[in-house]
């Protein structure tokens, strides 16, 4: 199998040999300094994709502040979805057990509820997809839970208001055997445990 | 001449596009771990041939069918046809029965009786023609069940084997007549055979146990409750399981004989799973989920007293253990190398080190370490190409080879003979119990119901019934 490569690649060799050696015409008049002016050109392209990095950052910025005020404007707005806002999933990648940016959103809001609401009780439960070893999977579940708990008490909950637990892959959500199905098997569910019969919504 | 670059860049793309595929492929053969070997060697005809005496009536075709068939699924020996038909296969196989093989047997076994009869010898040469090391007989006398093994080359009787087995439809019954075809392998090769084991598995989050051959399958779970990991004691008479219970994950030891089940005393606290006893019964080790992520523990379910940590993975995980049959090592997964991968310690958690060899960046994770009962090898599971195949540590060398590569096979646990293999694979279409002969490669379906896994493997259970030499 090596030598077929090798074979490509002295065939690649011979094709590219085989091109045109200066190919791109030359259509700049010869007068110019072409060093100054390639030098200029360069320049100007990096000042100007620094100029859109600032941008993307800044922009990046902002819509994460906006979605965070946006969520907990939307939570004050309905105090009937403090509980479904509780109860709401966040979502891994295989095999990993951090908490995506994407999720941070979804956990802040639980601070909030959590903060707004000082006798409630959670417990987290971590879940896997089928794929993973069935024991193993207990442990990776055991670490999503983690995962979750640890990101709401960096934030201010205090720990023994949250309890968790694994299922590994032994309650999937989804019936299936497709990433479509395992996304959304891979998974931090949140319950109450108690405190949650009059649950205000944050201020 | 532009156009002709563009032609030409397109070529160098081509090519380029091309060998990608050819450094894929050439990967294929070469990522393997050093020292593994893949695929199993089979010599035919190293085994003794056997042949199993037919006979007509007395009450025990079933019995001999059960014998013939363990002495088949030991793979211990070339099991050879007779002329006209009659064979073990045919013997095990009772749904074909055609006019003319009846014919063919009933002729067969009456002959077979006549030399019987005559002088208490057999037709030696004959059988010795036919391949034959040995001939097994099985016999009714009065209540006692009597299997002859002769050695053909020596045309003389090597051992018979008595045996009052219970009425058929007894509870028992199966079991006893596993353990005279196990003395039957005893007397011919001088290793016990695994006629009389079982295996426990998980199926819809209840624990079962099935006999090895496939026979009498039965729920043993004694609650509604989600089990895992069923785990069997050395003496057979009990077995662990995990069972969720309120957020947490509960170790039970449960009795075979009455069903009547404790829980471990240290357990409800926490996830605590994948239980494991020490061989010599006193304690078990198991894994425990925290906040600070999954280690091993041992605790001694004898006094019910002295939990003890082994492991200290606050970055990491901990989980599976498995004795060695001497009781001084465990083997366990370890996700310190950043996936999971097989680890050793000693009993009392020092002296931790990397146990089967891998590749750090190619190498899947690898879980589900079970050491084999003569303490030569560990059989797990690792990830290959996206999918699991069974794996062999040999234990000496610190090798692994490649056991399987057809679908996705896991969870491999050892038969108390340490060359059979039961696991769980999707090869058929789904999930189910599958059984493999690590010396001849034979691979048989233990059960046809999907959702199977998890499985155990007993020791040999019960008792061996008289014999006379």
């Amino acid at each position: 199998m090596k030598s077929v490569s090798w074979i490509l690649v002295i065939g690649l060799g011979v094709a590219v040999a085989a091109c045109p050696s200066n190919p791109p015409p030359q259509n700049t008049t010869p007068a110019v300094d072409t060093a100054a002016e390639n030098q200029r050109v360069r320049d100007s392209i990096a000042a100007a994709q620094a100029e859109a990095d600032r941008l993307a950052r800044e922009e990046a910025e902002r819509i994460a502040r906006q979605r965070e005020a946006d969520s907990l404007a939307a939570l004050s707005r309905n105090a009937e979805g403090v509980r479904s806002t509780l109860a709401a999933m966040i979502h891994f990648d295989l095999d990993k057990s951090n908490i995506r940016s994407d999720d941070m959103g979804i956990l802040d809001q639980k601070v909030a509820i959590l903060q707004a609401n000082p006798a409630l009780r959670i417990r987290i439960a971590g879940h896997c997809d089928e794929r993973g070893s069935d024991e193993y999977n207990l442990a990776l579940g055991n670490r999503r839970a983690q995962a979750a708990k640890q990101y709401l008490v960096s934030h201010g909950i205090d720990a023994s208001r949250i309890e968790t637990q694994s299922w590994g892959e032994e309650k999937p959500l989804v019936d299936g055997h497709d990433e479509t199905a395992w996304s959304q098997n891979r998974r931090d569910e949140f319950e109450i445990i108690s405190g949650g019969d009059n649950l205000r919504r944050p201020s | 001449m532009l156009e002709r670059w563009n032609e030409c860049t397109a070529l160098a793309f081509a090519l380029l596009s091309i060998i990608p595929s050819f450094h894929l492929s050439a990967q294929d053969t070469s990522t393997i771990d050093r020292g593994v070997r893949i695929g199993i060697i089979y010599r035919p005809g190293v085994r003794p041939g056997l042949v199993m005496l037919p006979r007509k009536g007395g009450g025990l075709d079933s019995v001999r069918a059960m014998i013939a068939r363990d002495l088949d699924y030991s793979d211990r020996f070339e099991v050879i046809s007779l002329p006209g038909g009659d064979s073990i296969r045919l013997a095990t196989s009772p749904p074909t029965p055609s006019r003319t093989t009846g014919t063919r047997r009933s002729t067969g076994s009456s002959g077979g009786a006549q030399v019987a009869s005559a002088g208490g010898g057999l037709n030696y040469p004959l059988y010795q023609a036919l391949g034959a090391d040995f001939a097994l007989d099985v016999t009714a006398a009065g209540d006692t069940t009597v299997a002859t093994l002769h050695d053909v080359a020596a045309a003389s009787i090597r051992r018979s084997v008595r045996a009052s087995l219970p009425p058929p439809g007894d509870p028992d019954f199966r079991q006893a007549v596993h353990r005279l075809a196990d003395q039957a392998l005893q007397a011919a090769l001088g290793t016990p055979g695994i006629g009389a084991t079982r295996i426990l598995f998980v199926r819809d989050g209840k624990v079962y146990q099935i006999d090895q051959d496939g026979a009498d399958m039965k729920l043993v779970s004694s609650t509604d409750r989600q089990a895992m990991s069923p785990a069997w004691g050395a003496d057979g008479r009990r077995f662990a399981y995990m069972e969720f219970q309120a957020g947490k994950g509960w170790l039970f030891l449960q009795d075979m004989a009455t069903g009547k089940r404790t829980p471990v005393s240290t357990t409800g606290s926490a996830l605590d799973f994948t239980p494991a006893f020490s061989p010599d019964g006193q304690s078990i080790a198991f894994s425990r989920a925290t906040e600070e992520g999954t280690d091993l523990y041992t605790i001694n379910i004898k006094n019910n007293c002295c939990l003890r940590r082994l492991t200290v993975g606050r970055f990491s995980d901990n989980l599976s253990p498995t004795f060695s049959p001497d009781g001084q090592r465990i083997a366990f997964v370890s996700t310190r190398p950043g996936l999971p991968q097989i680890y050793v310690m000693a009993a009392d958690g020092t002296d931790q080190q990397l146990f089967a060899p891998f590749d750090y960046g190619v190498t899947g994770s690898s879980n589900a370490p079970e050491w084999s009962p003569d303490g030569q090898s560990v059989a797990f599971h690792r990830d290959v190409a996206g999918t699991l195949q069974v794996f062999v540590l040999d234990v000496r060398t610190r090798t692994v080879r490649q056991l399987t590569s057809v679908g996705r096979n896991e969870d491999p646990t050892w038969a108390p003979d340490s060359r059979h293999l039961a696991f769980v694979s999707d090869r058929s279409g789904y999930r189910q119990l599958w059984i493999i002969d690590l010396d001849t490669g034979r691979i048989r379906p233990l059960l046809q119901q999907s959702g199977a896994r998890l499985p155990a493997w007993s020791p040999r259970l019960s008792e061996a019934p008289s014999s006379t030499p």
